[in-house]
């Protein structure tokens, strides 16, 4: 049983692992390991499409963190002040939401965004000379409108666990019901906050398929690693998808810890 | 607020009042017309078993229930529409609600910092300090919530209820999470806050001692309806029905035909052919009652021989014997009557002799003892 749970691990790790090891390779073989340096991340660091990929990445990312963390915490709150069916109904679809594979998020997406342009834009074309198009709106539209029930999830749980005479003292005590939500629910919730907001971030910056239909002319870190594989693997492709995993694992951690602070928060 | 409101003849010595507060959560009926006068300055307490409505009533003053019929009226005004945040009255909740994302100090100030206009920080910071040292935390302040025991989080949580002054300091079970020997304390240390700050305090508690020991009056409360008002002496000399009887302290009930009436007194025959006298209500015309007597008021004999002339005498056969320290409790079954509870007094005891389990014995009933209960609704 324990050398069975060994080989999955192993199964599940081992190549992570061994691109991680190659990317250090001083060779130009992406599969074999060379002698030590650091030359392929230099290389991908001093790419200017590595880095233009990169810096798409972190905007779309950014900007769909921020609309899912802003849209998803009130979404969040206004479920907690409703009562039944209604909140049971919305709190399944935000779970389906979850659940729900990037496949169809994105074709579902693509189209729904294709069909409203092709709606609106003889209009905007007329009027302002300028129309709309897939690009980092779209990403951001979409990765938003997927990591947004992430969000909900982790504050729709701290606000199940946070103790409601805390509200009910903050108004005994004279707060209006603004000034307890800043003083008091935001202050306890905002461990949930930062860790959906994280969350969301890494995400859409790991995010290859739905990013690949509602991308348009757009190149994200991940497009980018995929269509330069169709040309061969080389050591630079290793370091990138190192790089980026180093980034992720570190933001997931980060989120993780800020959870358990809110856990504990919701314990005492 | 309108003159509507001033139309209810405005009690000087009244600081709060319910005038037929009721609160229906669905089909749950919480609080059934419920005709309350706070005094200025008393202690009161609602006690009852869970459900009873007691806590409903608190939080109605408190504001975060409004009554569905009826009115809840504080300082003479009608305060049914007014939230929480708005009322003269500052509530330490059972499990003390301390924030525990702010220091000591932070928790104790919040209310003074929603004050507006704005209070000057310094003046925030000398009234912090006041209540710290008034609940003996003087140093407390920067510590975090969850580096205090049990018993200061109580405090801080006293400290600030008591910093706005409100018109009234409402106690949710304040105790139910000390232990037995803190709460002593506390009990204490809250009675003498009440007296030196002179503001009236509301306490909700289930626990009967800690009702007798720090009110002025208490309401029993049960079903959501008051069963009766009264200081703690009243309540316990002159229960008004069984369940009031039953609450506060022990209370042996058993049923007799009452024979005649006369002064406040009544004449009874229990089941078993004995004649008692007891204590009457007035106005009550029933033959057929429920009568209370308390398990220290009664006495035992070892054979009729022993029993003083004038004394009623219940034959019955002794079934536990617990020795208390201070008195033995008996436990007997009386025939035609049924179980029968019996404090004798440890000196008492030892001057007289105690009783074995399965002896048969003589319950003496004092003349003018014991009462006769109104009916249960």
């Amino acid at each position: 049983m324990r050398l069975y749970a060994w080989a999955v691990y192993a199964f599940l790790y081992l190549p992570i692992g061994i691109i991680a090891l190659f990317s250090f390779s001083a060779g130009r073989s992406a599969s074999q390991m060379q002698g030590f340096s650091l030359q392929w991340y230099g290389r991908a660091l001093n790419n200017p499409f590595v880095m233009e990929a990169l810096w798409t990445s972190v905007r779309v990312a950014f900007l769909s963190a921020v609309l899912a963390t802003v849209v998803g915490t009130m979404a969040a709150l206004a479920l907690t002040g409703m009562r039944g069916r209604t909140r049971k109904v919305f709190d399944l679809l935000v779970q389906i939401a979850v659940m729900i594979p990037g496949i169809v998020i994105g074709i579902a997406t693509l189209i729904a965004l294709v069909s409203v342009f092709d709606l609106v834009n003889p209009w905007l074309e007329a009027l302002t000379g300028w129309k709309l198009s897939l690009g980092t709106g779209s990403l951001v539209a979409a990765h938003g409108l997927f990591t947004m029930s992430l969000v909900v999830l982790l504050v729709r749980g701290r606000m199940e666990t946070l103790d409601g005479a805390l509200i009910e003292a903050s108004g005994d005590l004279g707060a209006t019901p603004m000034g307890t939500f800043w003083q008091v629910t935001f202050p306890q919730i905002l461990p949930a906050i930062l860790a959906g907001f994280l969350l969301a971030f890494t995400f859409s910056f790991d995010d290859f398929i739905i990013a690949f239909f509602v991308a348009g002319a757009e190149t994200t870190l991940p497009i980018y690693v995929f269509s330069s594989i169709r040309r061969g693997v080389t050591p630079e492709i290793n370091a990138i998808g190192t790089m980026v995993m180093a980034a992720s694992l570190f933001m997931l951690i980060v989120a993780q810890l800020l959870l358990r602070r809110s856990q504990a928060q919701a314990r005492r | 607020m309108t003159d509507a409101t001033t139309t209810h003849v405005r009690a000087p010595e009244a600081v709060a009042e319910f005038v037929g507060a009721t609160k229906r959560f669905g089909e749950v009926l919480a609080a059934d017309r419920i005709d309350l006068r706070i005094r200025r300055g008393e202690f009161l307490s609602f006690l009852g078993p869970s459900g009873c409505g007691k806590t409903t009533a608190l939080r109605m003053l408190a504001g975060f229930e409004s009554p569905t019929e009826g009115e809840v009226l504080i300082d003479g005004r009608d305060v049914s529409a007014v939230p929480a945040h708005k009322r003269p009255v500052n509530m330490v909740f059972q499990h003390y609600a301390l924030f525990p994302h702010m220091t000591v100090a932070q928790n104790v100030g919040y209310g003074l910092r929603q004050r507006r206009p704005r209070l000057p920080k310094r003046e925030i910071e000398l009234k912090v300090a006041k209540a710290l040292a008034t609940v003996r935390l003087t140093d407390f302040g920067p510590r975090r919530i969850w580096e205090m025991s049990g018993g200061q989080q109580q405090r801080v949580a006293l400290a600030r209820a008591i910093v706005n002054e409100p018109q009234i300091l409402l106690l949710d079970e304040p105790m139910a999470a000390l232990d037995a020997k803190l709460r002593g304390e506390m009990q204490r240390e809250l009675l003498e806050l009440q007296r030196s700050l002179g503001i009236t305090f509301v306490l909700v508690t289930h626990d009967q001692e800690e009702a007798l020991a720090m009110s002025d009056r208490i309401c029993i409360m049960g079903k959501g309806r008051i069963a009766q008002v009264g200081t703690p002496q009243e309540l316990y000399d002159r229960p008004r029905s069984r369940y009031v009887a039953d609450f506060v302290g022990k209370a042996n009930i058993v049923s007799g035909q009452i024979t005649g009436r006369q002064g406040g007194m009544a004449q009874a025959v229990l089941g078993n052919g004995v004649k008692v006298v007891l204590r009457d209500e007035p106005g009550d015309a029933r033959t057929a009652a429920e009568i209370a007597i308390r398990p220290e008021a009664l006495g035992l004999a070892p054979r009729e021989s022993a029993v003083p002339a004038g004394t009623a005498a219940v034959p019955a056969r002794v079934t536990h014997r617990t020795f208390l320290g201070g008195h033995t409790e008996y436990l007997l079954t009386a025939e035609g009557i049924g179980p029968l509870q019996v404090n004798i007094p440890r000196q008492a005891e030892r001057a007289l002799g105690g009783h074995d389990v399965g002896a048969s014995v003589h319950v003496l009933w004092p003349e003018g003892t014991g009462l006769v209960l109104a009916a249960d609704d």
